[in-house]
């Protein structure tokens, strides 16, 4: 490696200049709105105008606590599955690899608007096919979206089915990078495959399910469209309102700038609690 | 010897019997949206179980062209998610090769601040990008407005530094000896090399600019101007609205990608697989 400024920079610059203007900039400028009375032409510092209507928002408790619950539940059941579906689709037995891999890596490649579309219709009261079913083997209908609690759990299914996939895809990379010889030497010595994984595959891997769950977490953390088009808005009455959408509500129905800021940086401490926790979780030993 | 292959039929039939319904599951959804996008409003809307495509999707797609300019947005779609992938390739390749062969002044800096605000969510830079671009640039609802700011990613530039630090530094050395340009060696020796590192990256950035909704959807709301996914998101919860239509709409997103996905799996793969590197 060598010692040429100019030379770098001619490489970095355009790249940094786009980074710096709509990536960096833009974190420190949200702290700041965050303390400002976005709404007064023009603008004037108020530190306690928004984190002060914030934390007696009951809006932004309820928020908070849907996007919480569905962390909670979602992102294990969804990382546990993402797991089973990996380990499965890894194993030396499996006949018809290729089609498998297609079924559960499909949702991958599909976009927010198609799948809430398709969710709507197939959760729909009288005429989803969802409802059909249970019908049809003796269970009552569901009525998925004026009750919070199936809503709420509509929106974790969606979820679940878009993004499990995803994991498994980087959990069997991480699998696949275990050497072959660990493996053969457990067996050698007559240890069996369920110990095998929890004994070999489990500690190895858990540098890449704990990067997993922290990818889930804070991608589910920002949930948005899911609520926005599935439920209708976080219906229903918020039952399903998250924090992205609080903010999306505050900042773009509102305008309300300053208060969107800092239930932005809500999430951004809760982000910064969960990568801090990855750090610690996954440090060397000492 | 026996016991121990009929053991292993036992076990490979005890897979398959769990993963079969399981993947049968998964593929659900997305055998419900081809099929509701060959059946007329009336059949979606009917009591019975449908399970089977019909034949109704050109006039579903009719009746999603009148709801809206299907066609057009998805004009701006591909033109935005091609523009945005060649640029977002090329930036960050370049940011990726200097990070990753030359020592500079400043290097740890730049490198700290990409690592340390990666797992910051995108919330964060929502509100200020919007106020940007929309009122102090001007420059809402144009393709400029979709393109550049998310250009900010900087997961390319992660996955071609490693790329480009793994190569040996012989190959670059032999040319410098002849008197090649540095940039020289990046276009003609490095990027080749680089190749399938740099499909897998096309694609994972031409699939998110093709499923981008929410930056789309704030910034760029007029009609004209809306990108194929806002302008089908503009459909839903309407109620006079032809739903065969909407699913019609969702075929023509899914169903190109898909076919993507089955003939680059493996560079698709390659590129999620890389979110993990650090």
């Amino acid at each position: 490696m060598r010692n040429r400024n100019a030379t770098a920079y001619r490489f970095l610059t355009p790249y940094l200049l786009i980074f710096a203007i709509f990536w960096v900039w833009p974190i420190i400028s949200s702290f700041l709105i965050s303390f400002q009375a976005t709404r007064t032409v023009p603008w004037r510092f108020a530190p306690s105008f928004n984190w002060g209507r914030l934390i007696g928002d009951p809006a932004f408790f309820n928020a908070l606590k849907n996007t919480l619950l569905i962390l909670v539940i979602q992102v294990p059941v969804m990382i546990s599955l993402a797991l089973v579906m990996a380990v499965l689709l890894n194993s030396p037995l499996l006949k018809a690899r290729g089609l498998y891999r297609f079924a559960f890596f499909a949702p991958v490649v599909v976009g927010e608007v198609a799948y809430s579309a398709v969710f709507r219709l197939m959760f729909n009261l009288d005429f989803g096919i969802i409802n059909k079913l249970l019908n049809s083997v003796g269970l009552p209908r569901i009525d998925w979206f004026s009750n919070v609690t199936p809503a709420m759990a509509l929106i974790m299914i969606a979820v679940t089915w878009r993004w499990a996939g995803y994991n498994a895809i980087i959990l069997l990379a991480g699998m696949q990078s275990i050497p072959e010889d660990v493996y053969e030497a457990a067996t050698l010595d007559r240890v069996s495959k369920l110990k095998q994984f929890f004994y070999i595959t489990l500690p190895l891997l858990k540098p890449v399910i704990v990067f997993c769950l922290v990818l889930s977490i804070i991608g589910t953390m920002q949930l948005f469209t899911e609520p926005f088009l599935i439920t209708e808005r976080g219906g229903p009455g918020g039952g399903t309102e998250t924090l992205g959408l609080l903010l999306y509500r505050q900042g773009f129905r509102s305008l309300n700038f300053g208060y969107a800021s800092a239930v932005a940086y809500t999430m951004a401490g809760l982000a910064i609690a969960i990568t801090l926790a990855q750090l610690w979780l996954t440090r060397e030993p000492k | 010897m026996s016991s121990r292959s009929s053991a292993r039929l036992g076990r490979s039939i005890a897979l398959h019997l769990f993963l079969t319904p399981l993947a049968l599951i998964w593929l659900f959804p997305l055998w419900m949206m081809v099929v509701f996008s060959t059946m007329p409003d009336n059949g979606i809307f009917s009591p019975g179980i449908e399970l089977l495509p019909h034949g109704n999707f050109i006039d579903n797609f009719n009746n999603l062209q009148r709801d809206t300019n299907f066609v057009g947005a998805i004009g701006i779609s591909v033109s935005v998610a091609v523009t945005y992938t060649i640029l977002s390739v090329l930036l960050t390749s370049m940011a990726g090769w200097a990070l990753a062969r030359y020592q500079f002044f400043g290097k740890g800096v730049v490198v700290a601040i990409i690592l340390g605000t990666i797992t910051l969510p995108y919330a964060v830079v929502l509100i200020p990008q919007f106020i940007m671009v929309a009122r102090d640039f001007k420059l809402a609802n144009t393709w400029v407005a979709l393109i550049v700011p998310p250009l900010f990613n900087s997961l390319g530039v992660l996955f071609m530094r490693q790329s480009f630090s793994m190569m040996p530094d012989d190959l670059f050395d032999a040319a410098r000896v002849e008197g090649v340009k540095e940039w020289r060696i990046f276009l003609f020796v490095a990027l080749p090399l680089a190749r399938p590192m740099l499909a897998a990256l096309a694609i994972i950035l031409f699939l998110a600019s093709w499923n981008n909704y929410l930056w789309p959807l704030l910034i760029n709301s007029q009609p004209g101007s809306m990108t194929a996914p806002v302008a089908l998101g503009t459909l839903i919860g309407l109620t006079k609205v032809s739903w065969g239509g909407i699913m019609a709409g969702a075929v023509m997103l899914t169903v190109p990608m898909l076919v993507v996905f089955v003939l680059l799996q493996r560079h698709f793969i390659a590129g999620i697989a890389a979110g993990a590197v650090k």
